[in-house]
């Protein structure tokens, strides 16, 4: 069984007729219960607990200390590559956008490495866009053969694979996998993929589970909110880092709450989701599942980013620029994949963090995989 | 009075609270926390230990007296926890090593059968091993028979100040275990430790409840005052129990005089 059954069967139930049925005792009661159900998870994120976002928030902020103390994970993206064979209609990586195309090459991956080093961090995401053909499997290796030098901990954002494909760049050194449904309705997802080999809706959704298989330490999924009705996508993407957790104990699960930006593809979101809807699904997920990992973007502004740290978040970016390199190398014609809201460099996110009474940990990770990569 | 020792790896100890680096808003405050605990051990994961960094590393913070405990956080099988402990060996960190396996990141409860595999490994190869597990006698019995300079079982789960929900367990490794036992994880408050200390156990780990108070500190300090309460209500042989009011002045206390 894989997660598509249980997805399946959220995308036919009536939510909207179940939320509209939830009182505010319902919330109240899943607040009060010693772990949260997912009849508990619904109630919270249902309408009815709006006015009670306030007991929420002390709760997440507990639970939220409990089990990862005040201290923030920073890491940065790092774009390889923006090529992409798809036509997602809300990307400005689009393929049929018209843009300034470029991978790096070895030499300014090397480049880029040693400029995000020297801020101190030390956990990296790695980004291409979704052309296989030019980001190939072969390359990527060729990149983490220079990154691991730098970084104890490399994740990456990039086209879907298979199983055995994500074992071997375990094996080179990954040890973290991105990736986002985008929206967990299917029919909607067709429609905004009408092109191009992420079209498919179940290798996608399955990417999570073939990446806990593979050996990836840590997995991060999520849904661009916006795409569809916020709080359906909420549900079911809290529902599938449940299902990961539960099926993969040993792998750390997090979950990403990326709102729609502005982007060169000119589409605008079907819905908007507020600050307070995002703190609402932040607090609903924190007390569904206590130890799942919460990250959040510059895609938010600086001070919402500031305003929800007690709330739920676990890792932050810093540091940030979406274009292909953006660090050492400065292609002044690239363009981001969406625009950032928060440009705060590390040293200045780390200040911020400080007044706040929070930790930036900078290395959360010792790469143990083998003694080509530095292990004893 | 029984002698008051308490001696782990041949290294003579006084303070019987270790500590802990993990959580806290600023790792600055840990010098403070050592010096208001009393506490010689402290533990650091070795997966946030950075050598290189110049923008700050935990182990800048703790003060060069102390006993550093590495710990093998984040290995989820004894090879990758064996490989943590030379690691953390090889850069310069000692050869104490506390092991702690855990394949499962709900409830972070330790697999002790790796644990003991991990232990016999790193106890043949000179390391001093104190290994997390759950407060299990047959575990406990392997640890020694592997080798381990000591048992730290769980008081309750990771970080879940729950106390000392294991309490009949661990009087039970009391008991029968003849190497130092440790409560180690779930202590939430002073009076827990205390209870602990009180029970017979030879030191307690604290870590979460120290880092998340309000005044790390203070809370220091009381935890490192409540470990020595109990241990010496415990090496004093505190009265019996009784179901029934004892009275101070027997009233048949005259058939015995004259």
């Amino acid at each position: 069984m894989s997660f598509y059954s249980i997805c399946k069967e959220l995308n036919e139930a009536p939510l909207d007729t179940i939320f509209a049925s939830i009182t505010e005792a319902d919330v109240r009661r899943a607040l009060a219960a010693p772990s949260c159900s997912r009849e508990d998870f619904l109630a919270l994120m249902s309408p009815a607990a709006v006015p009670l976002l306030e007991e929420m928030a002390q709760k997440a902020s507990r639970l939220t200390q409990q089990h990862f103390g005040r201290t923030i994970h920073l890491f940065t993206p790092l774009y390889l590559s923006n090529y992409c064979s798809n036509h997602c209609v809300y990307c400005g990586f689009n393929a049929k956008n018209k843009i300034v195309r470029s991978q790096l090459e070895l030499d300014q991956v090397e480049a880029e490495a040693k400029a995000i080093a020297t801020t101190g961090l030390k956990h990296l995401l790695i980004l291409t866009g979704e052309s296989r053909k030019m980001a190939t499997p072969e390359y990527l290796d060729q990149c983490m053969e220079i990154l691991r030098k730098y970084f104890p901990s490399v994740s990456i954002e990039i086209y879907a694979m298979e199983e055995d494909e994500y074992a071997h760049l375990v094996e080179g050194g990954v040890d973290g996998l991105t990736i986002y449904q985008e929206t967990y309705d299917e029919e909607l997802y067709d429609k905004l993929h009408p092109k191009g080999p992420k079209k498919d809706f179940c290798f996608r959704l399955d990417a999570p589970e073939r990446g806990c298989n593979a050996g990836m330490r840590v997995v991060n999924i999520g849904a661009l909110l916006g795409l569809g009705d916020w709080r359906k996508d909420a549900v079911i993407t809290g529902m599938h880092a449940s299902y990961l957790m539960d099926k993969f104990p040993e792998t750390d699960i997090s979950v990403s709450l990326p709102r729609m930006r502005p982007h060169a593809g000119g589409w605008q979101p079907a819905t908007i989701a507020t600050d307070r809807d995002m703190v609402q699904i932040m607090l609903a997920y924190r007390i569904f599942r206590p130890r799942v990992g919460i990250t959040v973007s510059t895609r938010e502004n600086a001070a919402f980013r500031e305003n929800i740290l007690p709330l739920g978040v676990t890792k932050m970016s810093a540091g940030v620029s979406t274009k292909v390199g953006g660090h050492a190398v400065d292609d002044e014609d690239s363009v981001g994949q969406f625009d950032i809201s928060d440009d705060r460099s590390v040293d200045e996110m780390c200040a911020m963090l400080r007044s706040r009474g929070f930790q930036p940990v900078f290395k959360d990770w010792e790469p143990i995989f083998d003694e080509a990569a530095g292990g004893v | 009075m029984r002698e008051e020792s308490f001696e782990i790896g041949g290294l003579k100890l006084k303070s019987r609270l270790f500590t802990g680096t993990g959580k806290y808003a600023d790792d600055s405050v840990i010098p403070g926390v050592c010096e208001a605990s009393g506490s010689q051990v402290i533990t650091v994961a070795l997966r946030r230990v950075d050598l290189e960094s110049d923008t700050g590393n935990v182990m800048d913070f703790i003060p060069k007296d102390m006993q550093l405990l590495p710990n093998t956080s984040g290995a989820r099988t004894a090879e990758e926890a064996v490989r943590i402990a030379k690691l953390a060996r090889a850069m310069g960190c000692g050869n104490w090593i506390k092991i702690e396996v855990i394949s499962d990141n709900k409830y972070l409860l330790p697999d002790g059968y790796e644990t003991a595999k991990a232990t016999e490994i790193l106890a043949e190869d000179g390391f001093v091993v104190l290994p997390y597990v759950n407060a299990d006698l047959y575990i406990a019995r392997s640890l020694v028979d592997a080798g381990a300079a000591a048992v730290m079982p769980l008081g309750a789960p990771i970080g879940t100040n729950r106390g000392l929900k294991t309490k009949e367990m661990v009087r039970i490794l009391i008991d029968e275990i003849d190497l130092p036992i440790i409560v180690d994880a779930g202590i939430g408050r002073p009076s827990e430790a205390c209870e602990a200390m009180e029970m017979g156990a030879d030191a307690v780990l604290v870590n979460t409840a120290i880092a998340t108070a309000s005044d790390p500190i203070m809370m220091a300090r009381a935890f490192g005052q409540a470990v020595e309460a109990g241990r010496a209500a415990y090496l004093s042989g505190p009265g019996a129990k009784h179901s029934m009011a004892q009275a101070s002045s027997p009233l048949t206390g005259f058939l015995s005089e004259g």
